[in-house]
């Protein structure tokens, strides 16, 4: 048991900060333009087709620094030429018009890349296990997936609260008028924000790729579950993403982990039923398979109960 | 003026259409199966086959009945049922009598049905199935009928021989059970737990975890857990991405027990799983690739990867398909759908392996030896997706052994 939950817990806080990597992002775009990006889970998904693709030539380490450059700068156009033109017909325009790029994004990686899974495999001297615990090997791929987040999670922190850039970012976030009053280029900002939040789901992706594989669905798989941490963490909140992106992650994992069902529930009271209830099915539905709907029941009873989210201060 | 020319031309080309068509003397079969979609990969390496298989089995030996050759028409279904029967009807109106499919279980059984009830209606445009790897045991028992045969192993075959390789492991004595969350994965799992049971009652179920399908998006949470529940070996029908991420995610844990598996090989899987299932992945299947049973086959092999340098002959069976549908031809002397049938019924054949397969009558299921082979890239010759890797055979169930008596077939034979 305490060797399942001590794999649980590193496997949750890897699959937490790679939440993160997406959330934070999705965050910050969602905070400031007010534009619910559909499309920042093709981001990731781009990321890790082009790393795939760069590491075929050049190798791993080249992919991870400029993939993800790449996939920013991407982004940064789709921001200067598309949102922006489309942001004149209101909120509504703009979401739809992430919602079709998302479609166009995966139907794109398709046609390039076809539709079985890629080869993209960890570089190889990461390919070793950092530690065998009761038997079972932590591979150093993780460690470093844990590394790469973390660094990135102190990076954006500074930035955000330490420098001049966060500043305006965060007067930008909550007063996007008055910025442009004092003289701030806040269009510029907008596209820097959203080419690096692009950028950052890009660099989730390089890294994910060769741990979680590298489909066109895995957009799809990722892409629902960013919304959920934005909404539980807080609009604009970088400790909020954090924070729902671990409590998420973990939440996912354990719930695969504990073989639990309504029934062991249910006989903890002393109360049992009879096989052939009419709720038999309901009785004997186990964690793991709720496992999948776990979040979203967590969004739901957010929305209900706390709408500005974990750590936001703003009315979702 | 400008649409008079159109008509006419769309005339004229009708017209030349269907002088080709009555002038090429060749027996047509209608390849229904995904070509576009996602599971287009599978389905275009299907139609390869049948292609090639075709062209090197048949029409490069002068064809069947005094030179008439084979052409494979694909009909793209994109592995809807629905599809399937419209395709299927295009297939008859194009005057096609001789029909394969495999992709998916559900399609199997739509056209399965389809076609009973045509060949009833019109006994002129009668149509003959040729099933070559929807393994649902019910198309061979309860829904069996004149028309369908089935060339690759069904799902309990395949089970069966599987558990008595396990059954033979004295070593092993704890079993997990991880699917997806569907039909077939819930029939995988009852089925290893009946056989198990029979063969090996002292093994312990472990684990019987069904997972949400393409849902998935880290297998490492499962793999945590077959760990902890200390299982000898694991048994899973998973296929696609569902198939690579458990594999990928059992090799990082540094799970040392055998994967028992229907669909880990092939199609990209046999690549990116890679180093990481290396003698931990098994697979069970009719057709053995390395050790290269003949030569003859090594050279079929060899000379396919030459036309299509990005395909495997992933599907054996195929050929057997091509090469005991000319067989039955020749000797029923005619094209006819019920002749063939007979011939098919009861026919014993050698394959280009050098197994002696033969058309169990009672059910039109073929009866072969069945083999269960590791993932390697030590002894291997014939490798998969051309990354080194590829199948080597441990264990072979002979047709004998892996035969599953009929269940509940009750077939209606034309007179």
């Amino acid at each position: 048991m305490f060797e399942l939950i001590f794999f649980s817990l590193l496997n949750g806080i890897v699959t937490g900060l790679l939440l993160f990597m997406l959330a934070s992002g999705l965050t910050l775009i969602f905070s400031m333009m007010g534009v619910l990006n559909f499309a920042h889970a093709s981001f990731y998904m781009l990321g890790a087709y082009v790393a795939y693709t760069i590491s075929m030539y050049l190798g791993f380490w080249v992919g991870l620094i400029v993939a993800p450059i790449l996939v920013g700068l991407m982004g940064a156009v789709v921001e200067r030429y598309g949102l922006r033109y489309v942001h004149r017909w209101g909120h509504v325009a703009e979401l739809i018009f992430t919602f079709g790029l998302a479609f166009l994004i995966e139907e794109v990686v398709q046609f390039i890349w076809g539709k079985d899974t890629k080869a993209y495999h960890e570089p190889e001297i990461l390919q070793f296990p950092l530690f065998t615990f009761f038997g079972q090997n932590f591979p150093a791929y993780k460690a470093f997936m844990l590394l790469v987040s973390i660094g990135i999670f102190i990076m954006l922190l500074l930035i955000l609260t330490r420098s001049r850039v966060g500043l305006i970012i965060q007067a930008a976030i909550h007063k996007p008028n008055m910025t442009a009053m004092l003289g701030h280029n806040v269009p510029l900002v907008f596209m820097g924000v959203f080419g690096v939040g692009c950028a950052l789901a890009g660099l989730a992706g390089v890294i994910a790729g060769p741990a979680l594989g590298t489909f066109p669905g895995m957009a799809v798989v990722l892409g629902s579950i960013v919304f959920v941490i934005v909404v539980v963490g807080g609009l604009g909140s970088l400790t909020g993403a954090f924070v729902a992106s671990l409590l998420i992650g973990l939440l996912q994992t354990f719930a695969i982990a504990l073989d639990y069902s309504v029934n062991d529930l249910l006989q903890l009271f002393n109360i049992s039923f009879d096989a052939d209830s009419a709720f038999r099915d309901l009785w004997t539905l186990s964690l793991p398979q709720i496992a999948p709907i776990l979040p979203y029941l967590l969004l739901v009873l957010i929305l209900i109960f706390r709408p500005t989210g974990l750590f936001g201060n703003r009315e979702t | 003026m400008k649409l008079k020319s159109k008509i006419l031309i769309g005339a004229a080309f009708a017209a030349l259409s269907a002088f080709t068509a009555q002038a090429a003397d060749t027996i047509k079969i209608a390849f229904i199966d995904p070509l576009s979609g996602p599971f287009a990969a599978t389905g275009t390496n299907g139609y390869n086959q049948y292609q090639f298989a075709a062209d090197v089995l048949v029409n490069q030996k002068g064809g069947v009945l005094g030179g008439q050759m084979f052409e494979v028409v694909g009909f793209d279904n994109k592995i809807s049922p629905k599809e399937s029967l419209v395709q299927l009807k295009r297939a008859i109106g194009e005057g096609i009598h001789f029909v394969v499919q495999g992709n998916s279980s559900g399609v199997a059984h739509a056209l399965t049905d389809a076609i009973k009830k045509n060949n009833e209606r019109n006994p002129e445009q009668r149509v003959l199935f040729m099933n070559y790897s929807a393994v649902d045991p019910a198309l061979t028992n309860e829904d069996c009928n004149f028309w369908h045969f089935r060339f690759d192993a069904n799902a309990d075959i395949k089970m069966s021989a599987l558990t008595d390789a396990i059954a033979a492991r004295e070593d092993i004595k704890k079993v997990y059970i991880i699917g997806q969350d569907y039909s077939f994965g819930k029939a995988v799992a009852a089925a290893a737990v009946k056989f198990l049971g029979e063969k090996r009652p002292d093994i312990e179920i472990v684990g019987n975890e069904l997972h949400p399908i393409g849902k998935v998006k880290d297998f490492t949470p499962y793999a945590t857990k077959i760990r902890a529940s200390e299982a000898g070996a694991v048994i899973t029908g998973n296929w696609g991405a569902d198939m690579v991420g458990l594999a990928k995610a059992i090799g990082d844990a540094g799970i040392d027990a055998p994967v028992y598996t229907y669909y880990a090989a092939n199609d990209g899987i046999t690549k990116t799983i890679g180093a990481a299932g290396k003698d931990k992945i098994r697979l069970v299947h009719e057709g053995r690739v390395n050790p290269p049973p003949t030569d003859e086959y090594k050279a079929y092999h060899m000379a396919f990867k030459e036309r299509y340098p990005d395909s495997d002959i992933s599907q054996f069976r195929i050929a057997n398909v091509i090469s005991m549908l000319a067989m039955a031809m020749e000797q029923a002397g005619s094209t006819d759908v019920v002749a063939v049938a007979k011939q098919l019924e009861g026919m014993e054949y050698t394959t280009m392996q050098g197994d002696k397969v033969y058309m169990r009558a009672e059910d039109h299921q073929l009866i072969q030896p069945v083999y269960i082979s590791v993932h390697t890239d030590e002894n291997v010759v014939l490798d998969a997706d051309n990354s080194g890797y590829g199948l080597v055979t441990e264990t072979t169930v002979s047709a004998e052994d892996a035969a599953i008596p009929p269940l509940g077939c009750k077939m209606e034979r034309p007179s």
